[in-house]
């Protein structure tokens, strides 16, 4: 079986690993934005940004301090995760009660900032980050090549999705967090301090997008501009899932990962819109998205 | 928990409460007060403040001057979620329950807040209806065991004040009686219990006291074994 539908199978499995990849970052990407949209109801534009800023933390931890790619994984999602919870207390935290739209264009804002502030600090060339000594390589798995690097960042990824899941889903914190996603008022009355929840919630979210960039910095070059490429990407994701839906991010990250690859060998024109096509057409069909729940 | 009946200590004393949702003053000059063990009831018209003297208790309103005084503890002005962490519970009037969450994950949900409060098995004997429901979606439930997981979930919280919203508001007479049926033995455990209610009839075969009110405060009080010499004026009152 040299040829399958008139596709080789190196260049299938190939692009199928690719997208599988880029599917392992959509999730966690939109797995955070789906956290934070659920919990805060703001859609959190700097999301792309903030996923920068982590690659970012991980290259100067390297460069300037010494510390390598695992103390840049724990590291940087700490310090991107600390970035949020100081952007809610003293910004998000104001535009509550106005409408939602405040938060998406002061997050946009945020995003803008960001970028400007580290295109103007470090160029938009891009800084190389080497891949960890314990992860170079790779194996021949007989139909194709897999590097180590990518099966790492495919089951690190796949690792955080479920174990997000799982504690949104199945612990007494992920019932506080679902509730208080319903009726914050309540959960309030019931002695929970929701505010403190919230700030957390949203500290989370993007220590998400952080560890999402330094698992990235290896692939894809730390460059400024890295977020916003995929955030589009990703918002597009979220639609498709369903705002809000936890296990709609994730399928729907990988599936369209996969899917994206999969046009890429089959029709390459359309890999960069097919996302977007199907957008389109689950908004028509499926307004909540194919996860979501109509509010 | 508190053990004896109709002790004189006064557990919730409540002193020209004013609250106000943004612009719009609801509360005018609310005083009330509920004795340790008591179970007494706010009735009133529709918009008489019922539900807004409730909010205001748990802190759920924008502003409120007066006072709320908790086992003397002054309310007004305490971080809204330390209020329940007093013992007080609430059973909101559109009950609340999460649809996100199971039976289950709903009855356990509010964190115990002090000792003594009921275990699962004891709501069980109480709610037979909650019985084996447990990974049933909350909002599955009927409107009445809705009302009962409500009123169930606050129960084991060791919570002694207990702020019911409503708690027949809808439902069959059947499961009223039921309602009224746990009220009572939860009035015969001890619990305190401020009763918001339309129907007076159903709040007459379990309170101590009723407080009418009127136009944002209370306007009467009359104890329940004087009920059926005011009835023409209770009648009055609530446009019955």
């Amino acid at each position: 079986m040299s040829q399958l539908l008139g596709i080789p199978p190196q260049a299938l499995f190939g692009q199928l690993l690719l997208g599988l990849i880029n599917g392992s970052f959509y999730a966690l990407l939109s797995l955070g934005l789906a956290v934070i949209f659920g919990m805060l109801n703001v859609v959190n534009m700097a999301h792309g940004a903030l996923y920068m800023v982590g690659a970012f933390v991980a290259w100067l931890l390297l460069s300037y301090a010494g510390v390598g790619y695992w103390g840049a994984l724990v590291l940087a999602p700490l310090v991107v995760g600390l970035i949020g919870l100081v952007l809610e207390r003293t910004m998000l935290r104001r535009l509550y009660k106005v409408d939602h739209l405040y938060g998406l264009l002061l997050t946009f804002g945020l995003a803008l900032i960001f970028e400007g502030a580290f295109r103007h600090w470090y160029g938009v060339s891009g800084q190389p980050y080497p891949i960890p000594d314990l992860l170079k390589g790779g194996t021949n798995l007989g139909f194709m090549y897999l590097p180590t690097y990518r099966g790492w960042v495919v089951a690190a990824s796949l690792l955080v999705c479920l174990g997000t899941w799982f504690a949104i889903e199945r612990t007494k914190l992920g019932a506080y967090l679902r509730a208080a996603t319903e009726n914050p008022t309540l959960v309030q009355a019931f002695g929970i301090n929701v505010p403190v929840m919230v700030s957390l919630t949203y500290g989370f979210g993007v220590a998400l997008a952080g560890l999402a960039g330094v698992l990235a910095a290896p692939i894809y070059q730390v460059s400024p501009l890295m977020g916003s490429n995929l955030i589009i990407v990703v918002f597009a994701v979220v639609v498709i899932g369903g705002m809000g839906s936890i296990l709609g991010a994730i399928v729907t990250g990988l599936g369209l990962g996969l899917l994206e690859g999969l046009t890429k060998v089959v029709y390459p024109e359309a890999s960069n819109i097919v996302v977007f096509v199907i957008m389109a057409v689950v908004l028509m069909m499926k307004p909540a998205g194919l996860f979501g729940r109509e509010r | 928990m508190p053990d004896g009946m109709h002790t004189k200590t006064a557990m919730l004393e409540i002193a020209d409460l004013h609250g106000y949702y943004g612009e719009s003053h609801v509360l005018h000059g609310v005083s009330l007060e509920v004795r340790q063990g008591e179970v007494v009831t706010l009735l009133g018209r529709n918009g008489a403040g019922k539900t807004s003297t409730m909010r205001a208790i748990m802190g759920i309103m924008g502003k409120r001057t007066g006072s709320i005084r908790f086992q003397g503890q002054e309310l007004i002005g305490m971080a809204q979620h330390r209020i329940p962490r007093l013992g007080i519970g609430y059973v909101p009037e559109e009950r609340g329950i999460f649809s996100s969450l199971s039976v289950d994950e709903n009855l356990t949900l509010p964190p115990v807040v002090k000792d003594g409060g009921m275990t699962v098995p004891q709501i069980y004997d109480l709610f037979p209806n909650l019985k084996g429901r447990g990974s049933t979606q909350g909002t599955r439930l009927s409107g009445g065991e809705q009302q009962m997981l409500a009123i169930a979930r606050i129960l084991r919280t060791g919570a002694t004040l207990i702020l019911l919203d409503e708690p027949t508001e809808g439902l069959a007479p059947v499961i009223i009686e039921q309602i009224g049926v746990a009220v009572r033995a939860l009035k015969a455990r001890g619990f305190t219990i401020v009763l918001v209610e339309q129907n007076f009839r159903f709040a007459a075969t379990i309170a101590d006291r009723h407080y009418v009110m009127e136009e944002g405060h209370v306007v009467d009080m009359i104890p329940n074994d004087q009920l059926d010499a005011n009835m023409d004026k209770l009648h009055t009152y609530l446009g019955v």
